[in-house]
Formats: C-alpha cells, structure tokens, sequence
C-alpha cells in the first residue's frame, strides 16, 4: 500500500532530484531543506546582512535581534529555556571538540573518559586525542548484540575515576537508541561530566535536555533540515561555566590588551569571530517550520517506513542487517557480495545511499566489516522511495550473483 | 596516438553497451581478465589507499616499457582496473605522462566512476600512476 508523505512537497529539492532520477536515502548523511528555510535565507540577504552584536546602525540590530531570537527558538526546541545555555558552533564535531578543549584543563593523568563503542568518530576522536594529550585513560562501553551500548557493563565501566562520560543517543550506524538514562544518571552520580551526541536523535521526535539530565547535549543544524556549517552546543549553566575558552578573538572577548584580556562567558565567549548569520536565522526558521508540523503525526510516518525498510530486507535473502535498528535507518551487508560493487550498482540506479565505514571505522570493523551500506529515512521519503531502492537492490543482486 | 587491440576493442563494446546494466555486464567480464595476483604481490607496498575496496598495483618496468597487473577483491573495480590496465600497458614513462587516463574513461562512458566523491579507487589509482610515471 502507498504510504506518501505530507510533508515532501514542503522540501522542493525532492522534486528536483526525482526529475534527475535520484531517490535520496541518505538522510543521516545530511538533510533536504524545507521551503521555509529557503525563504528565510532570502529574506535575510534580500533585506540586507549585518554583522551581530557589534553595530548600531539598523541593519545591525534587525540581524542580531533575528540571530538572537534563533538562539532562544533553538533552546525552547530543547525545553532548555531561553538561548543563554545555547552555543552556536560550526557543526556537532567543532561542538565536541569545543568541549575536549575546554574541559581539557580539569583533567589529571590517570583518570578516565567513557565513551561508546558506537561513536562516530566526532565523539572519538576529540577524547581519544584529549586522553592522549593528557595520559588519560580512554574507556570504551562495549555493545550487546542488539546495537545497544551493554547497560551492565557499562555501569560497571563507568565509576569514581570517570570524568567525562560522552555517547551517542541515536547511532548513525545502527539505528539504535542508547540506554540513556540509565547511563547518565549513573554517570552523574559518580560525578562525571556527561555529554551526549544528539547529531542523529535530534532529528527523530522531541527530546528534553533538561529532563535528560545532561551537561551537554550536541548536534548539527544540517542533519536537522537546517543549513549547514552550524551546530548546537547545549551546555547547563553550571557546565558551560566549567569551560575555559578555547578559541580567541573578536566577540568573545570583554577588554582586549596587548598582553592581557578578559573573554566573556556563554554562550558569546564561546562564539569567536562573525558566526554563521545567516544560518542561525535559518535554522530558527526550520525550528518553527518543524514546530508547526503535527508530531505525532511524523513520528508515525517515520515508523512506518522503517518498518517497511526492515522488513524488505529481512525478506531478502542472504541480506545481513547491522543490530538491530529502532529508527530512522538501517546498515547492512549482503553475504557473498562487496558493498563496493552493490553501492556501484544502487548508484546507477539512482539510488542515493551511503556505502563505507559511515565515520565509524571501530565499530565497523569490531563488526569484523570493512563496510556496509546504509539506508536513510527522513519526514519526506514515502513508500515509493522504498519501492525504487528495493527493486534497484534486486537487480543489483541479479547481476552480481 | 593509435590504441593497443585490446582497448580498441573496450571502447567498441563500450560504445555499444545500452543501458547500465549491460555496462555492468562488461565491466564484471572485463574484471574476470586480470590475471590474478600472488599472496607476495598482494603486499602492503603494492595496496593503494583510498579505496572502499581493496586495491592493489604492481608496476615493473620491462626495458622501459611499463608492466602493470592489478587485483581488487570488488568485481566492478576489478573491471575498471583492467580498462585501465589495458590502455597503458607497455607504455613508456614518457607516454605515459601524456597520455590522458580520464579521457579514457570518458570514451569509455564510464567517467562517472573518477568523480571525487567516489572512493572506489581508481583517482587513487590513477594517482599512483601518475607519480610512477614521474619517477617519483
Ligand atoms: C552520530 C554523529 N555524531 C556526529 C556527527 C558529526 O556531524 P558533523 O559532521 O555535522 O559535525 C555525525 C554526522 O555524521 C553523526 O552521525
């Protein structure tokens, strides 16, 4: 039966791409953008970019009071307040490797960093190089079969001497929700810094960071439907007040000497150098756009098509599926068939999914894969996008076995 | 400059095949040509990186004519690499250097396969020859 989806005329680069043959599944990658958004760009350019929070003249102030007021859209979106809590950065890897830097000076050798076996490497990288930095000890949360971090384990990993606990809640690979909760509470308890990678969860239902109970909570406005070269640091205000400033120059600071200064806090002593304009204003736009959609509604569109994408692969045979996906996407490898060739075949089809390691090199291989191909769902696929991947995956095993 | 037989004969099915599917047909058949390398050749020095795919070059030089072979443990790469191989065999640096490879492969129809968001390997191929034709 054909399921459509409400909301695809609302992203008109669907349209574009369907005319060039294309079906795009690679959401998790990055986003279509919704009509909204567009017109918020052009509005902004049309009617005149200004710098923030340096100029009096008007164009100044209508520029500032919109970036302002996308900062506040951005923690109502989190139930974090209003925007003082929120830091605009260049995407979910220079939020993480924000936080690497600045807490950095609150560690000593020996002490322990927690994080997943799961990550991408932007919530790898940053504490594994930190570790190394400053002899720290790196300590990886080992899996259940499921995909999902291996809750016993990991509280047993995670105690006294763990400083920094910081997981994924969505995986980008496995399409897996992580046991949170559990995770963080326990983590507080033992008095540790906890970060949580929203650049996947963000993108599928509400999630309140307030109710989480985290220290940070990152994720990139592209994966969002929003545009790209932005992303969010949500930092309590007692947390961000734990940050030393990490990168210098204009903004940030209140008095600047020759051979002294003094920076300002958050969120602007985080936010050096002119910010992403005229994206802030336009993720504020997709944030209402977002806002004015009926939830519960996209949720159950969202579940539908998973269901249908697990259950087409499940019915194909020798198909191999990553744990076992909850949401938003799925990995798999097909026995006897490399994904090179598969993913060469799918994109002479038109068919726009991603094939490799997905920036999780560790995990794929701990999988004892070299790759797999991965298929993504978004608010605007429909059932007809799944037909086209399913039969161009059909002919792709036809010829090659 | 005049082709070898065999890339004369690439391009002419090539410029023939209809459709993608039968332009994977070709590439498969293609691939079952290259001559299968040994576990010695198939050495860390030989792996050319970049690739979602294993890949691996062996280059010689024979009286100053280059000797390729070349194994990819995907069937599709292994088709471009033997599209490759046969167009530059017994080549000479200097011809080499010359000679346009992604033209080739636009003659080919199969260009699509060098863009840079591919990481199939054969830029890093294509590469790897480039600099052993240089003497790098
Ligand atoms: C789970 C996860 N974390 C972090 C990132 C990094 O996001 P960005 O490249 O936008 O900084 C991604 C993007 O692929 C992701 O999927």
């Amino acid at each position: 039966m054909f399921q459509p989806s409400s909301w695809r005329a609302d992203f008109p680069a669907i349209a574009t791409l369907q005319r060039q043959h294309q079906t795009y599944l690679d959401s998790a990658a990055t986003t279509q953008k919704p009509q909204a958004l567009l017109d918020a760009l052009s509005h902004y350019y049309v009617h005149g970019a200004a710098n923030v929070h340096r100029a009096q003249h008007l164009p100044g102030a209508l520029a500032t009071q919109a970036f302002e007021a996308s900062r506040d859209k951005v923690g109502t979106w989190l139930n974090a307040g209003a925007g003082s809590q929120i830091v605009f950065t260049h995407g979910a890897t220079s939020a993480l490797n924000l936080l690497a830097y600045g807490l950095e000076h609150r560690f000593e050798a020996g002490e322990e960093i927690a994080v997943s076996a799961l990550e991408h490497h932007a919530n790898l990288l940053p504490w594994q190089q930190l570790a190394r930095r400053r002899g720290l000890k790196l300590v990886i949360l080992p899996l259940a079969d499921n995909g999902q971090i291996d809750l016993d384990a990991a509280l047993q990993l995670i105690g006294p001497r763990t400083r920094v606990l910081a997981v994924s809640q969505l995986s980008n690979v496995l399409g897996t929700w992580q046991p949170l909760q559990p995770l963080l509470n326990h983590a507080r308890a033992q008095g540790a810094i906890t970060v949580v990678d929203g650049a996947q969860g963000i993108v599928h239902g509400r999630h309140d960071v307030s109710q989480l109970g985290c220290d940070f909570y990152v994720f990139s406005s592209h994966k969002l439907y929003g545009p790209d070269g932005l992303g969010v640091l949500y930092g309590r205000n007692d947390a961000l007040a734990k940050l030393r400033h990490w990168q210098f120059g204009g903004e940030m600071v209140q008095l600047a000497g020759y051979q002294d200064s003094s920076f300002r806090p958050a969120p602007l002593g985080f936010e050096a150098g002119t910010p992403p304009i005229a994206s802030v204003i336009g993720l504020g736009a997709t944030l209402d756009y977002l806002a004015s959609l009926d939830a519960t509604a996209v949720a159950e569109h969202e579940a539908a098509l998973h269901r249908h994408l697990l259950r087409g692969l499940n019915d194909r045979e020798g198909v191999r599926i990553l744990g076992a996906p909850q949401a938003a996407l799925a990995s798999f490898v097909v026995e006897g068939v490399h994904n090179a060739d598969l993913s060469h075949l799918l994109t002479e089809q038109g068919i726009a999914v991603r094939a490799g390691h997905h920036c999780a090199m560790p995990l794929v291989n701990s999988l004892g894969l070299d790759g797999a191909i991965r298929v993504s769902l978004a608010l605007y696929n429909d059932s007809d996008d799944l037909q086209r991947f399913f039969n161009a995956l059909d002919q792709a095993l036809e010829l090659l076995r | 400059m005049s082709l070898p037989p065999d890339a004369r004969e690439a391009l002419d099915s090539f410029a023939a095949a209809a459709g993608w599917e039968q332009r994977a047909r070709l590439l498969m058949q293609w691939g079952e040509r290259l001559a299968p390398l040994t576990d010695e050749e198939k050495s860390d020095d030989n792996r050319v990186h970049g690739c979602e795919s294993q890949v691996w070059l062996v280059a010689r030089q024979d009286d100053g004519h280059w000797r390729f072979a070349a194994a990819s443990d995907a069937r599709l790469i292994r088709g471009l690499l033997a599209l490759l191989l046969v167009r530059v065999e017994g080549l000479s640096s200097a011809e080499l250097r010359q000679l346009d490879l992604p033209g080739w492969f636009r003659q080919l129809g199969l260009d699509r396969q060098l863009s840079p968001s591919r990481s199939n390997g054969l830029n890093a191929v294509l590469q790897r020859m480039a600099q052993l034709a240089s003497g790098a």
